[in-house]
């Protein structure tokens, strides 16, 4: 196992939109480097579909102000509205920024970019669905990637592919480089840095049926949760609606926002009962859980009464071509039905952390509930929890957050570099990672401590135990089982020793992160005893704003997680009854 | 239903060229490819390598040869595909281990027909306008994800892995055709060379082989075409 150096003065880990917006701001201005375990391309950004949003107004009266109330308030009031008005102010000159280098948006007539409908996305402080969110076909999360990707080349930007950082190294509280190892060749890579970001995205892959990429598994959040980095707003894990049934497949919401309607097995569309206003595109959190009671009250569709449908029947195939031309192949491909004709299965599936890295509105990384910097440490995108989205995002926020605190990122990098002195890593710096692996090399096989097999078990419990509706029960259960799977983790082993393209490896070492993220997950889900957001307790069904208007902070405990809480920041919006 | 999977091994640590290895498993008609491939990984030999990463088709990790044809493993289906199945990597990039090939010239390639938007002309504060019929004119070629499916099936490409690809000109088509774009000339002067649009003899290959519905084909003779146009 070689050990190579590197010297930069910003290392942005993961190449989604986030890592890619972050490295174009700094690019210019350090040297720099961008680093993936994938190729850039193949980030999940690309899989995102329905849209970005912004008050371009281009279809209708809009402003900003009405896009921040509808954030602030489906993210039940949870999200911090300075951060907020920032994600809304920002998102015009986003979308604009985009377009100026090349992202094909779809036009309208006159040549503006096209807008449609999305779930919880209002005119005037939920009048009715807003024409808001700017879209490529139902393609849009592929066309960001794509665009920023070009753009990164354009500019030359230094990407290190198929490398995957496992360890940082901040000595003193101060950030002094990431440590990666080299996914062909088995080596490992110290990077000096002493500006870092991390845009690794989610985490859904600690549910069993998730729209998430096999790639999603909290790297970044786990690198620091196990440096003593707290981790925030675990307990809020949004479900999409419409993953395809069994497969977990996104089906963009977009197919209501042009017009799809969610039926139960009698065709009665039940969402006129859950959200009288705003029906099928009541937020995120509500439809869920609409799926969920329908299911188990016995009104879901099939011989197991699982799942409800997603009609786009009555759109026309020419609407379905031209608009969502992208989720109606992945129906014929994954389930051989035409969703022209035939009405779609299916059934909420883990898709997006509301919760992650807690960052202040430049991206900069907070070490306690009490707002502490920690010195060169950035994140932005989903691994990070700023928090735009509160208890429950918004569709389209995604894309839009990582383009507005990615570029945040970027800046607040070009600060630190600019305003600090580069330091050196000695070869130690690889010890710790050079020691897990050695171990895993080293320790002789065994079956029945093998990662899928523990990994299996993980997704399955989290599926039954800390999905949509928890419990003081359910959880105290999973809390059990997680602390199970723990120590099982600790004599796992693998069967491949070979150094080139050792998968098996990186999945041993993931899997960690995958208990890390679902440790927090649980722990801050049993401790707040009260509903908001996608954070539904059967036996607290109220939000309770007198003691629960505070984001929660998880720290690692040794085997343990624990919690310190810190205050939501207030604005123009005083927190209200949630009413769609 | 019972399968018969057979796999093109090679791992460079141990052998000195490939060879096929049998795994028999039971899979659901409705799994993935990629789904086969995650249970000998995963419950039977650890060491298998190949890339993978969002599983249904838009990431392009996962482009292999199936029965003989390139495609995505995450895109195709049990009962899509004839029992036994053959795996194999993609052709004519070098083999790193298993099903995992080097995939920089293909990227380079990519890079040199100056895959980004070239406009030096002030664009204003807002959204350059473009017709809904001039942003048609492109749509097809901006669906690629460089899974290198289409560039992998060409036999030109085999033969010269000098030639930029399929997927390069792909890439370029996707600007060319952008009215927003003002550096056509530049890239059509590129395609032009020895290496460029004009090696490919029109197999249609990389047209079956997209997994995404490019008509690759066409947009590789729309590019040759315009370069007639340029002196």
């Amino acid at each position: 196992m070689k050990i190579i150096r590197h010297s930069f003065d910003g290392v942005i880990v993961g190449a989604g939109g986030a890592g890619l917006r972050a490295a174009i701001e700094a690019a210019p201005h350090m040297k720099l480097a961008v680093i993936t375990k994938l190729y850039p391309t193949r980030s999940h950004t690309g899989a995102a579909q329905g849209g970005m949003s912004a008050a371009l107004a281009n279809v209708e009266e809009d402003n900003w102000n009405w896009h921040a109330f509808d954030t602030v308030k489906g993210s039940d009031y949870l999200a911090d509205q300075p951060a907020v008005d920032i994600l809304c102010k920002e998102a015009i000159d986003s979308v604009v920024e985009l377009e100026h280098w090349g992202l094909p948006f779809s036009r309208l007539e006159n040549g503006k970019i096209a807008q449609r409908r999305f779930g919880g996305h209002t005119v005037k402080e939920g009048e009715a669905p807003a024409f808001r969110a700017c879209y490529a076909a139902d393609r849009t999360g592929h066309m960001i990637l794509q665009t920023l990707y070009q753009k990164c080349v354009s500019m030359g930007v230094t990407f290190f592919d198929e490398f995957q950082v496992l360890d940082i190294k901040i000595d003193d509280g101060v950030c002094k480089g990431v440590v990666a190892y080299e996914i062909a060749t088995g080596d490992i890579h110290i990077f000096e840095a002493r500006a870092v970001t991390f845009a690794t995205g989610g985490f859904g892959k600690i549910y069993k049926v998730s729209s998430n990429a096999h790639s999603l598994t909290g790297d970044g959040p786990g690198i620091l949760y196990q440096k003593g980095i707290p981790l925030e707003d675990m307990e809020f894990y949004q479900f999409h609606p419409t993953g395809i049934y069994r497969l977990g497949i996104l089906l963009s919401e977009a197919a209501r926002g042009e017009g799809g309607i969610l039926r139960n097995k009698d065709g009665e569309r039940f969402m006129e009962r859950y959200a009288p206003s705003i029906k099928d595109l009541a937020p995120r959190d509500m439809v869920s859980r609409a799926i969920a009671t329908e299911i188990s009250e016995g009104n879901g569709a099939g011989p197991n009464n699982d799942f409800v449908y997603l009609d786009l029947t009555h759109l026309g195939a020419e609407t379905i071509k031209q608009k969502l031309p992208d989720i109606t192949d992945f129906v014929r491909t994954y389930v051989k039905i035409e969703p022209i004709d035939e009405p779609i299965p299916v059934q909420p599936t883990a898709h997006y952390a509301m919760g992650g890295i807690p960052t202040d509105v430049d991206a900069r990384v907070l070490s306690d509930a009490q707002g502490s910097i920690l010195p060169g440490v950035y994140s932005a995108g989903e691994s990070a929890c700023v928090s735009v989205h509160g208890a429950n995002r918004l569709g389209t926020n995604s894309l839009l957050d990582i383009v507005v605190f990615g570029k945040r990122a970027g800046q607040s990098m070009v600060d630190y570099v600019s305003s600090t002195k580069p330091y050196s890593l000695s070869d130690n710096a690889a010890e710790d990672l050079k020691n897990k692996i050695v171990n895993f090399m080293e320790k002789e096989h065994n079956p029945n401590f093998s990662v899928p097999k523990i990994r299996e078990e993980l997704q399955d419990s989290m599926e039954e135990n800390a999905k949509i509706f928890r419990t003081d029960e359910t959880l105290t259960e999973q809390t059990k089982i997680l602390s199970e799977l723990r120590d099982r983790y600790k004599n796992v082993t693998i069967s491949d020793k070979s150094k080139v393209f050792n998968t098996e490896l990186l999945e041993a070492i993931e899997l960690e992160y995958l208990l890390d993220m679902s440790d927090t997950t649980v722990a801050s889900a049993l401790a707040r005893k009260e509903s908001r957001g996608a954070h539904s307790r059967v036996d607290h069904v109220e939000r309770d704003d007198k003691n629960w208007l505070k984001h929660s902070f998880a720290f690692k405990n040794g085997d343990s997680v624990k919690l310190d809480y810190k205050d939501v920041e207030l604005g123009n919006y005083e927190p209200k009854e949630r009413k769609y | 239903m019972n399968i018969n999977l057979k796999i093109l091994r090679y791992n460079p640590e141990t052998d000195r060229r490939g060879h096929w290895e049998e795994y028999s498993l039971e899979a659901d008609p409705d799994e993935r490819i990629l789904d086969l491939l995650h249970k000998v990984k995963w419950f039977d030999d650890g060491s298998l390598a190949f890339r993978r990463s969002c599983a249904h088709g838009v990431c392009g990790s996962d482009a292999m040869v199936v029965n003989g044809e390139n495609m995505l493993a995450c895109q195709v289906l049990v009962k899509e595909v004839s029992n036994p199945i053959k795996i194999e990597p993609i052709r004519g990039l070098p083999v790193i281990k298993d099903l995992v090939v080097n995939m920089d010239s293909f990227f380079d390639s990519y890079k040199k027909v100056m895959p980004f938007l070239i406009n030096e002309d002030e664009p204003g504060e807002r959204e350059r306008l473009q017709s809904p019929e001039d942003r048609d004119r492109f749509e097809d070629t901006t669906k690629c994800i460089l899974c290198a499916a289409c560039t992998t099936s060409c036999p030109v490409f085999w033969t010269a892995d000098t030639y930029v690809g399929p997927a390069a000109i792909v890439n370029a088509h996707r600007f060319v055709f952008d009215s927003r774009d003002n550096a056509s000339k530049q890239r059509l002067e590129i395609l032009k060379d020895v290496n460029g649009a004009f090696r490919c003899r029109t197999a249609f290959n990389c047209t079956t082989a997209c997994p995404r519905g490019i008509q690759v084909t066409k947009a590789i003779e729309d590019v040759k075409r315009e370069t007639l146009t340029i002196n």
